[in-house]
């Protein structure tokens, strides 16, 4: 569906992709997993054929394009990262004068809003303003809007960012549904748990380029252990900072990361690990154990946490 | 599935042709207006305010012109000049605040490329958009004129397509330069621009009001051709000087249209 | 030490000082040319130029020994009232719903009186400046009759802005979107400019028009201007002109502060 090869996108002197190489195959779900500015909606945009290509090779559905845009967007469905809603016009012609831009016919159309607006659970807002729709429901809209052409190939550009925690997972219910049905599904975040939820192989980004590639779980394996320990002190905590603090507990785990607000024992067993940190007379302020997740391996494999 | 699957006998999405893109573009303005019918509809009365203060209230104080060797009453001197002026604001309204609104806050240029829309497409769609309007609101004016006995040839008739001619070389200009506009309150240039033209083009006095040098940068101007251009339609007094106005707001607009092409590649296709 | 309750509302409103100061730093370049320019424009074009065409008779032009001393007051008049709309509709707008300032505003010691009453300040600065400077570059154009006319009818554009300010703000305040503004300019604003007496006088218009201009507070304002400017000044007609503005702006004051405390206080 999508073949990438020494992929790069600058814009005057700064390179935002710096040479990917990507295969997405029909039917999979892939992710772009990287922090704000790793170059994943550079690429997103390149993939939708609205960004000319800097340097390297790439193909969408086999179609090139610097000289086919207007076939290969034809196909494709789009769901940027800021909703691009067309606010002079209700939430019904919205998908309907969209989808005619496609060359659609109007009758046909028509129906396939309805289908879609059923779908995205919309159909009583049909009338209302897009303005009056929440963030979660203007996305749920977004995403009709990218469905209405039956597109081969599904692009969503952090799909859930920035909305509340049940509004993610109404999106997050939808998307698995296409997913389940099908859809080649193509999508960026930086968040963890979206990765996980929903791509079955995914690319680690940063700075431009791709740092590691597979699945949620084999990039877990690989990069992390089974399960953390966090473990919270107090502010100045007998007068020591955190770094000597971590000094005084890395021989009890494989690996010690330390952030501003607590350290971070990767380890087989993280319940075996505290009670060890307690024997040594440590007493954190709070511990958590949980298992490792794609945050672990970003953080493993960059230096930095995703979300900052 | 059928949301997803391209069930048998579905239509495949395509690219479209030109005038289908157009016509498109067109039913989505005409849509976002079916609301707000009555922004589109006082568009039109602005500047029958005009002809009614200055051209009728100012007009019994004042004793006429001479234009191009007849005398005429003060109003039918000042209507074609309403009626340009009108089709210069409409167009410069449209090409800078709504199109910057609509490159800039609501994203519609974005969400029309992610279709198999392209750049031309939206460049000639909102043209069009901001010329049938224009049309509109001048074929309305011409009647008002006639209404009001201000029209004394037939030439007036082609003072609509003359209007659309105004239209399209301040929309084309108008466009290409809001295209390097950054915010809102870069608009207060096009204030700057517009305002002087309005007042000092021969709208509401002849030229001979200016001294020999400034007679001639006023004549220079797009307004000033096309002013003269509807007065000398709306007078029946048309002559070579109304070809040469002809060519040059052509000249002006097909440039303009040119520049704003390559500048929403260059933006919006980043 | 915490924050304390404001004594009285001009205390409260003064607190907005900073708040205004700031935006007009951050605003004066946009509005440099309506303000300042755009009469100037309309001076001459319209007073010299077409004034150049009209005859100078007294008894036609209200008592004026020229077109432009005709229009000049009514252009000055005209300014006041345009900044007036300048500063209270889209800003309004903005701040009751799309900045949501008045929301934090309010959620300080502040009450909505203050913050109107702080509002109508600054638009009183704005309208002063504009003038100011309208009167400043007219004076050596030989358009005023006396010097203390010219100075009384300072004063005046303050009161007229007022009357517009406080029922123009009123109804930009409980609008639920901004689209009613472009009715308030194209039905409102525009005509008010053309036929309100700026112009010409109110005296060519037809009966029932004629009737309608003089019961416009723009010609109340534009025809006390102009009697203060051409030195014609007749305290009875000044009375009634003066009393309509006056009324006009406290209805509006209440009718601002009701509005606005129905919107904002749900």
């Amino acid at each position: 569906m999508i073949l990438a090869s020494g992929l790069r996108k600058s814009f005057g002197g700064f390179e935002a992709v710096r040479g990917i190489d990507v295969d997405v195959r029909r039917g999979e779900s892939f992710g772009f997993l990287g922090p704000n500015g790793a170059g994943k909606s550079s690429t997103m945009r390149m993939v939708a054929a609205v960004s000319p290509v800097s340097g390297g090779v790439l193909r969408i559905l086999g179609l090139d394009p610097a000289t086919d845009g207007p076939e290969i967007r034809a196909r494709i469905g789009v769901c940027p990262q800021e909703d691009t809603l067309d606010t002079e016009l209700t939430v019904r012609d919205n998908l309907v004068v969209y989808g005619r831009y496609f060359g659609l016919p109007r009758r046909e159309v028509r129906e396939r809003a309805d289908e879609l607006l059923e779908f995205v659970q919309l159909t009583d807002k049909a009338n209302a303003k897009v303005d009056d729709l929440s963030g979660g429901m203007k996305r749920r809209l977004t995403i009709a809007r990218s469905l209405v052409n039956r597109p081969e190939l599904l692009l969503l550009d952090e799909p859930t960012t920035g909305l509340d925690p049940q509004a993610r997972h109404v999106v997050w219910d939808r998307l698995f549904r296409l997913k389940q049905a099908g859809v080649t599904l193509v999508l960026t975040t930086h968040y963890m748990d979206e990765a996980e939820q929903l791509t079955d192989r995914l690319v680690v980004m940063d700075k431009g380029l791709i740092v590691a590639e597979g699945s949620p779980l084999d990039l877990i394996a690989e990069h992390s252990t089974r399960e953390v320990a966090e473990l919270r002190f107090g502010v100045a905590e007998e007068g020591e900072s955190h770094e000597v603090l971590a000094r005084k507990v890395e021989d009890l785990a494989e690996r010690v990361e330390v952030l501003p607000d607590r350290l971070l024992l990767y380890t087989a067993d993280g319940e075996e690990t505290v009670a060890k940190v307690h024997e040594r007379g440590l007493t954190p302020a709070a511990t958590l154990v949980r298992r490792s997740t794609l945050e672990d391996v970003f953080l493993r494999l960059t230096g930095r946490t995703l979300v900052d | 599935m059928a949301l997803v699957s391209a069930a048998v006998g579905r239509t495949a999405a395509r690219p479209l042709g030109a005038g289908e893109a157009t016509g498109l573009l067109l039913y989505r303005n005409y849509l976002a207006y079916r609301r707000a019918w009555y922004i589109f509809l006082t568009g039109f009365l602005e500047p029958v305010f005009y002809l009614f203060s200055i051209g009728v209230g100012v007009g019994q104080l004042v004793t006429g012109f001479e234009f191009n060797g007849h005398e005429i009453p003060y109003a039918e001197f000042v209507a074609p000049g309403m009626l340009a002026t009108s089709a210069m604001n409409g167009a410069v309204l449209d090409a800078t605040f709504n199109f910057f609104f609509k490159l800039k806050y609501n994203k519609l240029f974005d969400q029309l490329l992610a279709t198999p829309l392209t750049t031309a497409d939206v460049a000639r769609g909102e043209l069009s958009w901001s010329l049938l309007r224009g049309g509109i609101y001048s074929a309305g004016f011409l009647v008002v004129m006639l209404a009001m006995g201000l029209v004394s040839s037939w030439w007036a008739l082609l003072a609509v397509p003359a209007s659309l001619l105004i239209g399209l070389c301040f929309g084309a200009v108008g466009m290409a330069l809001t295209t390097y506009m950054r915010s809102w309150q870069d608009f207060e240039w096009v204030n700057l621009a517009m305002m002087p033209m309005f007042l000092f083009s021969a709208t509401f006095f002849p030229l001979s009001a200016y001294p020999t040098g400034v007679a001639w940068v006023v004549e220079a101007t797009p307004l000033y051709r096309g002013v003269v251009l509807c007065r000398e339609l709306t007078t029946g007094t048309v002559g070579w000087g109304s070809a040469v106005s002809v060519v040059y707001l052509v000249a002006f607009g097909a440039v303009g249209l040119a520049l704003v092409r390559r500048r929403l590649d260059a933006l919006l296709l980043t | 030490m915490s924050g304390t309750a404001p004594t009285n509302p001009l205390a409260g409103a003064a607190r907005l000082t900073d708040y205004w100061a700031t935006v007009y730093r951050r605003t004066w370049k946009g509005s440099a040319v309506t303000s300042f320019v755009a009469p100037l424009f309309y001076v001459v074009a319209m007073g010299v130029l077409l004034g150049g065409f009209i005859d100078a008779e007294p008894d036609r032009l209200e008592g004026a020994a020229s077109y432009l001393a005709f229009i000049a007051p009514g252009l000055l008049a005209s300014q006041a009232m345009t900044t007036v709309f300048g500063e209270t509709t889209y800003p309004v707008m903005s701040m009751v719903k799309w900045q949501k300032t008045y929301f934090s505003m309010t959620a300080s010691p502040l009450s909505v009186r203050e913050v109107i009453l702080a509002q109508m300040g600054f638009v009183l600065v704005r309208v002063a400046m504009s003038c100011g400077v309208f009167l400043l570059v007219m004076a050596p154009f030989d358009v005023f009759e006396s010097w203390v006319g010219a100075l009384a009818a300072f004063p005046v554009q303050l009161l007229l802005a007022l009357a517009f300010a406080t029922p123009v703000f009123a109804l930009s305040a409980g609008l639920a979107d901004e689209s009613p503004f472009a009715l308030i300019y194209r039905l409102g604003l525009i005509p008010l400019f053309l036929f309100s007496g700026a112009f010409f006088p109110v005296a060519n218009l037809d009966g029932w028009m004629q009737v309608l201009a003089k019961a416009t507070p723009l010609w109340h304002g534009v025809d006390l201007t102009r009697m203060l400017t051409l030195d014609r000044f007749d305290p009875s007609t000044a009375a009634v002109h003066v009393a309509y503005l006056v009324v006009l702006a406290v209805l509006g004051w209440f009718w601002a502060v009701h509005r606005l405390t129905k919107r904002m206080v749900v």
